[in-house]
């Protein structure tokens, strides 16, 4: 087997030097009766081209590669340039370990330096971290952090965070002393209700947690949000599930917000199927010994050349153990090299240039379905590339499957995350869509009874 | 400050009374067995704090040490040197390299601290 | 400071661009945005031609130790050869471009992925059902503790504490606690494994769990596991094995057999999928049937026309976005695929094998502080050493061997866990203890040069101490003049 060099000349003489005659012996500790299981059920081995085939089977029975995609809810389709698979795919990047031994590691570990770099200006930020797992866990482990650091059990969740982001949430903190209390929407504008927000703040709030642009699609006002958390000298985390925002909308740290922390998938990273993807976290300078994840920093060596290294390791969970304030380990640390391979090909003037064609391309579509009698943009002002279309005369399943007739998805159904919305669909438009895709999904919409 | 005058603890805390006042840091012993120091997390002033509970964390490059309050009583005073001078504690555990300092709630406390002879003799 | 190689941002240049995408002309209007709301642009965000960027990245990567390049023996962390073959399949377009909220029907090919990969790791390990979602070993610990947590809740009995060996990895004790327990550790017997007597010692009614590693971090199998989880479960606890080392294990012994409730699997070491300098991973978690009920959604149904399922009324909820890392679960499938019946025991073979033998070459010259059989990896302590571990470890980088692990487990003083995987070949092994024995010879004759080392590595000894009190951790534009 060719991933197996040892030869079976090897193995004999192998033994033969250990003072061993059989294999089997190696494994007289495992209990006898459980010794070398049958495993009958398990197929013999494929060889390459019989592997191939079996994948191209499986890929066949995908049929969605047909089909227009509206499809958004927190992971995008973006351009990704070919040089960015590449560089990524290489053995250097792909195969080694985390960069414990530095001293052959300045490869990974400059590209993570450049990483972080980037994400503090995306963001407005001081420090980032190397990566966090996803959006969701990200959004997790900033509550904690605010927890953590305002010593208050309280923490505000705005109820339009990511669905799922609020499952994670809630799972991470089943079993910690912390509340967590929601703060609904105001559903004209789509934002954080301010008025439910300070109604709801007091002296025993650590934070508040809300996403900009949230699942339905609306650019917060980061500003007002957390000038009122900071009345009560409590923390303002923004989530960020659409990476490419940031390269269109005002950074975070410019608007008083205190962490940000999101889903990067959109530099660089396929769609593949919700994953690997790219949590990201960035904070200001006074939550450096307690943010999550691992942290390169800048040093030198001893002949004075500038090098890379893991820094702060003692906030770590192997560290800490069961003093450790998160949970991560092995992080998503080739996703960030790959993103910053992204970022760094699109440059300042290429992110700049994409994202607002995000957004050029959602307004003009939402622009055409002002003159279709059947469908409604919800939230007409301030949003990115989401909207939330709201379905009349028509049951949104229906819709979807003449839709789907079309060769289109249209969108995420928001029933199944929100009874408020049940009639209404999520759709996501980026810079991948031409003109002509959007004006077939305004035909197919139209042509919908 | 001679160590001969020094209290110490079973957990490397060394503790110097001066009145109803106990200066405390780590030991000598600590300091080398941690390495070098990166960063020092100092209690607050005015935090109440009963013997043996945690009172601080210093930080080396690859470990977290707890410190443990030698005394009962309220912090009145730490050294914010340490703040940007954590390497305090490595080069004078026992004197510059102070942390807190405790005015005691209870000073018959102090009799139950191993003398300089006691504790020369545990670590070695 | 000497700073060659530039940073992105200094080799920066304004009007520099490494991309062409194009985009159909539209009304070039934003006035369904607050302007207070836009950005105008990103300062000091780099521009670089595309020749640089792949100049930069390349050079980048010839400073980096890989499996690709060499020896890798990394205690605990399988650096397993990845196979170029995985990586093909997991970049088909069928995959990558599928958006995970695709309605089903059109993602079967997927479904099938996923449901196939749980099958075969049930029936390497003996569980009853897996979830695919942990993104990483820490992350499927945690998992595996909140259901226990869960299930024991459920039962009216929750209970406060978890056991824990002495030669525990950190993130056990950091996941225990994380699920609301607290951890009391106890010590691992004089043969390096936990003694049943021990464990009942500590046994009691509050005890939710123990944690064990197995084979553990000394590289030795449990033998006592079965009675040892017979006590747990009649006393009503629970046994969760971490299963970090089941290179160890493939085709030898099923945990499940051994009457292990719940396990997690690290897909990113015994499975072959790249450790990407640090992830993506993927941690799987293995439960027996009573822990079923409280998995985290989705739940991949093993009917072949069965949708996911998302509504589990008793589940400790989800932990992590979507399915889970799919991408890496493809790489583990085709891995899995190629192997086959036959090469998963060989595989656990030829990774004890190769252990050993290097425990037998090196047990000359080095302490070995358990006599016991060890698997997979083991372990040398630094006793009457001349130099630290730390010295004999940089010293190894000057002979392009990446060192293995240092310093873990606690219990092992100057411990050094050697890990060579069955992916490589007896003169890579012939070589690394002849090296070992040039560089203890070397540390008795000449320690100074060996305190030293590296000497031909990209960089030298760094200063750590520098990087953590006065941290730097991202670029700064120069002051202007």
């Amino acid at each position: 087997m060719r991933y197996l060099p040892l030869t079976d000349a090897d193995r004999e003489s192998m033994l033969r030097c250990m003072g061993i005659s059989d294999t089997d012996e190696l494994f007289a500790d495992i209990p006898a009766q459980h010794r070398f299981p049958s495993l009958e059920e398990i197929p013999e081995a494929l060889s390459e081209n019989r592997l191939l085939q079996h994948f191209r089977q499986l890929a066949a029975a995908n049929g969605h590669e047909q089909y227009l995609s509206f499809l958004g809810a927190g992971a995008y389709p973006h351009f990704i340039p070919e040089v960015v698979t590449h560089l990524s795919a290489k053995g250097e990047f792909l195969t080694p370990y985390t960069p414990y031994q530095p001293e052959v590691s300045q490869g990974s570990l400059q590209a993570i330096f450049e990483y972080q770099t980037m994400i503090t200006q995306l963001t407005g930020m001081d420090i980032s971290n190397a990566s966090l797992y996803d959006g969701g866990t990200a959004a997790a482990e900033a509550l904690l952090l605010m927890q953590r650091k305002s010593r208050r059990r309280r923490i505000l969740v705005a109820e339009s965070l990511h669905p799922e982001y609020r499952e994670i949430i809630a799972a991470y903190i089943q079993n910690l002393d912390i509340q967590v209390e929601t703060v609904p929407m105001d559903k004209t504008t789509g934002r954080v209700d301010l008025e439910a927000l300070k109604s709801r703040l007091n002296n025993e709030t650590g934070g508040i947690i809300f996403q900009s642009p949230n699942f339905y699609g609306v650019v917060e006002d980061a500003g007002a949000i957390s000038e009122i958390a900071h009345t009560f000298k409590a923390y303002s985390t923004q989530v960020v599930a659409e990476a490419m925002s940031m390269a269109f909308l005002k950074p975070p740290g410019e608007q008083g917000v205190d962490m940000v922390a999101g889903e990067a998938q959109s530099f660089g990273l396929p769609l593949g199927f919700g994953g690997p993807y790219l949590g990201f976290m960035a904070t200001r300078a006074e939550f450096l010994r307690q943010i999550p994840g691992r942290i390169v920093g800048e040093t030198v060596d001893r002949e004075d050349r500038r090098s890379y290294v893991l820094t702060l390791s003692t906030r770590e969970q192997h560290i800490k153990r069961e003093r450790a304030t998160s949970n991560i380990c092995t992080n998503q640390a080739w996703c960030a090299v790959r993103a910053a391979m992204y970022m760094a090909t699109l440059g300042r003037t290429g992110l700049l240039e994409i994202a607002r064609a995000n957004h050029l391309n959602t307004a003009y579509f939402a622009k055409q379905a002002e003159g279709l009698p059947n469908v409604e943009v919800v939230f007409p002002k301030n949003f990115f590339n989401e909207v939330v279309l709201r379905v009349k005369g028509i049951e949104v399943d229906e819709l979807l499957s003449h839709l789907e007739k079309h060769k289109i998805l249209g969108g995420v159904p928001l029933k199944w995350f929100s009874p408020d919305y049940a009639d209404c669909l999520l759709l996501n438009i980026t810079e991948i869509h031409r003109k002509n895709d959007i004006h077939r999904l305004v035909d197919a919409l139209g042509g919908a009874r | 400050m001679s160590a001969e005058a020094l209290k110490y603890t079973k957990d490397h805390e060394w503790v110097k009374v001066e009145g109803d006042i106990a200066v405390m840091g780590i030991s000598e012993h600590a300091q080398h067995e941690l390495g070098d120091v990166v960063y020092v997390e100092l209690p607050a002033v005015g935090d109440s704090v009963s013997r043996g509970d945690a009172l601080a964390n210093v930080e080396s490059v690859k470990a977290v040490s707890d410190v443990y309050a030698p005394v009962s009583g309220e912090v009145i005073e730490v050294n914010e040197n340490l703040e940007d001078h954590p390497e305090q504690i490595n080069k004078d555990a026992q004197g510059s390299g102070w942390i807190a300092k405790i005015k005691l709630s209870d000073p018959a406390e102090i009799d139950q601290l191993m003398s300089q002879e006691d504790y020369q003799k545990m670590i070695s | 400071m000497n700073t060659l190689p530039d940073l992105l941002f200094e080799k920066s240049r304004p009007g520099k661009t490494g991309y062409a995408f194009d985009c159909d002309p539209l009304p070039d209007t934003t006035e369904t945005v607050d302007p207070e709301l836009m950005r105008k642009d990103i300062p000091d965000f780099p521009s670089l031609s595309e020749v640089e960027i792949v100049r930069h990245y390349t050079n980048l990567g010839h400073l980096n130790h890989s499996v690709d390049s060499g020896f890798y023996p990394l205690g605990s962390c399988t650096m397993k050869y990845n196979p170029k073959l995985n990586e093909t399949v997991a970049a088909f377009s069928a995959f990558t471009s599928a958006h995970p909220y695709t309605p089903h029907h059109l993602v079967q090919g997927n479904i099938s992925i996923m449901r196939q990969l749980e099958e075969w790791l049930c029936a390497i390990t003996g569980m009853q059902a897996f979830s695919l979602a942990p993104a990483a070993g820490a992350h499927g610990e945690l998992t595996g503790m909140m259901l226990i947590r869960k299930c024991l809740a459920k039962r009216g009995d929750p209970r406060r504490i978890v056991l824990i060996p002495d030669s525990a990895h950190g993130t056990n004790p950091a996941s225990a606690h994380f699920s609301g327990y607290d951890v009391r550790e106890i010590p691992s017997g004089p043969d390096g494994v936990l003694e049943l007597a021990t464990l009942k010692e500590h046994l009691d009614k509050d005890v939710a769990a123990l944690m064990l590693t197995n084979p553990n971090t000394l590289g030795i199998f449990e033998r006592h596991i079965c009675e040892i989880a017979k006590a747990l479960h009649d006393n009503g606890s629970m046994l969760y094995m971490d299963g970090a080392n089941m290179n160890a294990l493939m085709g030898i012994v099923r945990p499940g057999d051994l009457g292990v409730d719940v396990l997690h699997l690290n897909l990113h070491k015994t499975f072959s999928t790249p450790h990407g300098g640090g992830g993506p991973g993927s941690g799987p978690v293995g439960v027996a049937e009573h822990l079923i009920p409280f998995l985290p959604p989705p739940v991949i149904p093993k009917k072949e026309t069965a949708p996911p399922n998302y509504h589990i009324p008793d589940s400790i909820g989800r932990v992590k976005n979507f399915y889970g890392n799919f991408l890496v679960m493809v790489r583990a499938l085709a891995y899995l695929l190629s192997l086959g019946r036959h090469n998963l025991r060989k595989s656990a073979e030829d990774a004890v094998l190769n252990a050993n033998y290097i425990r037998c070459g090196l047990s000359g010259s080095l302490d070995l502080p358990y006599s016991s059989r060890t698997l997979h990896e083991v372990i040398f302590s630094d006793k009457d050493l001349p130099v630290s571990t730390l010295d004999v470890a940089k010293r190894l980088l000057d002979y392009g061997i990446h060192p293995f692990t240092i310093y873990f487990p606690l219990i092992v003083h100057g411990a050094m866990m050697i890990e060579p995987t069955e992916t490589e070949s007896r003169d890579t092994l012939d070589h690394f203890i002849q090296v070992m024995k040039e560089i203890l010879a070397e540390a008795e004759a000449d320690p100074e040069k060996v305190r030293n080392a590296p000497y031909n590595t990209p960089r030298r000894r760094l200063d750590e101490v520098r990087a953590a009190r006065h941290p730097v951790l991202k670029w700064h534009p120069k002051e202007q003049e």
